[in-house]
């Protein structure tokens, strides 16, 4: 407790502020996005390199997680095979609503230049998408705007969206 | 000077007869040449059938008959000292010659020696494993199936190594289409949703020369990003760089650009 007397009606104002439920809950929700490591290439690396000390993405509130069931933003951070594809479609779905997709990169929006028989032609085919990251690789300050981006755009949604979850057909 | 040639009949005598560039093939040179390798096709010829020995860049070839692989790399092994199979894989001639060229690369670690053993089996003949001999074989033999079909007598796990099990088709031949048959173009949707969505979900874009800079319902540039599905071709507004929109978010003090430095000195 504070020793000093505080006048509220002075010092900073009231300890009081009026906000709306949808806004203090995106607040909360886009300043703790939990990732899920995700990386299935090169980009995988810059995504490391975003997640350690030096771009370090804990100040905003990202956190990767090894488990999709404490994750609600996947960042599919390279090549996606066809193999592949059956795994992230099930780790997607076991992440838990709200979600967000982040595809990474110009293999994972478009299959980029693995135009071959093995590689699925963009992540957008298997698991809804929120943000393509151009770039081969993009850079970590491109992952970084990216994250803000959707913080943005999780902002602007109606906080019970987890009553209607995004469908890919 | 060129000496002249005559250039009437240019069309009719083309300079080139293969549509494409064709390598030439590396010289070719006798085993007699080197007395390792003629000390060992001695060996290997007293045992088993050899229709062609020649020596090429250094390494000897030995053709043989495709039912005495196991022989042949068995005494290779125990008797010739070649310690290791270093390569094992096949080669698509089945528009050539209806064949697969399956090959064996042994090393010998103690005569600093290679040698390539090679033989030939028809599209639907399978070939006898050599994984007990040496277990580089396992994983090769099972990519041989994985990628040609070529299938693999008493390997212990024959399945495939690289596509998925489920997978129809065998890449690596020639036929083969880069872009997959139909069955691969499909695959995931097939898997995941079943058949009917094809509809809904669509074919994939293979085009990679297709580029449209107007696109604004899948790509927005950044710098300036305009909203979903906006006209922009006669050009689009500058978005600066924003972190928060409107007046900031709750609690925290929002950027503002015009009180931010760029540091250059990177060292700083």
């Amino acid at each position: 407790m504070a020793q000093h007397q505080v006048n509220y009606l002075k010092d900073g104002g009231l300890p009081v502020a009026l906000t709306t439920i949808d806004k203090v809950v995106n607040w909360g929700r886009s300043n703790s996005l939990w990732a899920l490591t995700y990386g299935l290439a090169c980009c995988g690396i810059e995504m490391m390199a975003s997640g350690a000390s030096r771009y370090d993405f804990d100040r905003f509130g990202t956190i990767f997680r090894a488990s999709p069931r404490q994750a609600e933003l996947m960042v599919v951070a390279g090549t996606l095979t066809k193999k592949h594809a059956e795994f992230i479609r099930r780790l997607y779905d076991q992440m838990t609503e709200p979600k967000w997709v982040i595809s990474m990169g110009s293999c994972a929006n478009t299959g980029g230049m693995f135009n071959t028989y093995a590689t699925v032609q963009g992540v957008d085919r298997v698991i809804p998408v929120d943000l393509y990251l151009p770039g081969c690789a993009p850079r970590p300050e491109t992952l970084q705007y990216a994250v803000l981006l959707l913080q943005q755009k999780i902002r602007r949604e109606s906080a019970s969206r987890a009553q209607k979850p995004k469908r890919l057909m | 000077m060129r000496a002249y040639t005559p250039k009437d009949d240019v069309q009719k005598n083309p300079y080139y007869t293969d549509r494409y560039w064709v390598a030439p093939q590396v010289a070719k040179s006798d085993v007699s040449e080197d007395e390792v390798f003629a000390a060992d096709l001695e060996a290997i010829k007293a045992a088993f059938d050899v229709s062609d020995a020649y020596i090429q860049v250094g390494q000897m070839v030995v053709i043989i008959n495709a039912a005495d692989n196991y022989g042949v790399i068995e005494l290779m092994k125990n008797t010739l000292e070649y310690n290791q199979l270093s390569e094992l894989s096949a080669i698509d001639w089945l528009a050539q010659e209806g064949k697969f060229e399956i090959f064996y690369q042994m090393l010998s670690m103690s005569k600093r020696k290679r040698i390539r053993v090679k033989c030939k089996i028809d599209e639907k003949e399978s070939i006898q494993s050599v994984s007990s001999l040496f277990r580089s074989a396992d994983w090769s033999e099972r990519e041989m199936y994985d990628m040609f079909g070529v299938v693999i007598n008493n390997h212990p796990f024959m399945k495939r190594i690289l596509m998925p099990d489920d997978w129809e088709g065998f890449p690596l031949r020639k036929t083969y289409p880069l872009q997959g048959d139909e069955f691969a173009q499909w695959y995931e949707v097939d898997k995941l949703f079943g058949k009917e969505a094809r509809d809904i979900i669509g074919p994939e874009i293979r085009d990679s020369a297709r580029v449209d800079r107007y696109d604004t319902e899948r790509f927005a540039r950044l710098g300036h990003e305009v909203p979903r599905g906006a006209d922009i071709s006669q050009g689009e507004p500058d978005t600066p760089l924003c972190y928060q929109e409107g007046d900031g978010v709750f609690l925290i003090e929002k950027f503002d650009a015009e009180k931010s430095v760029v540091i250059s000195d990177r060292d700083r």
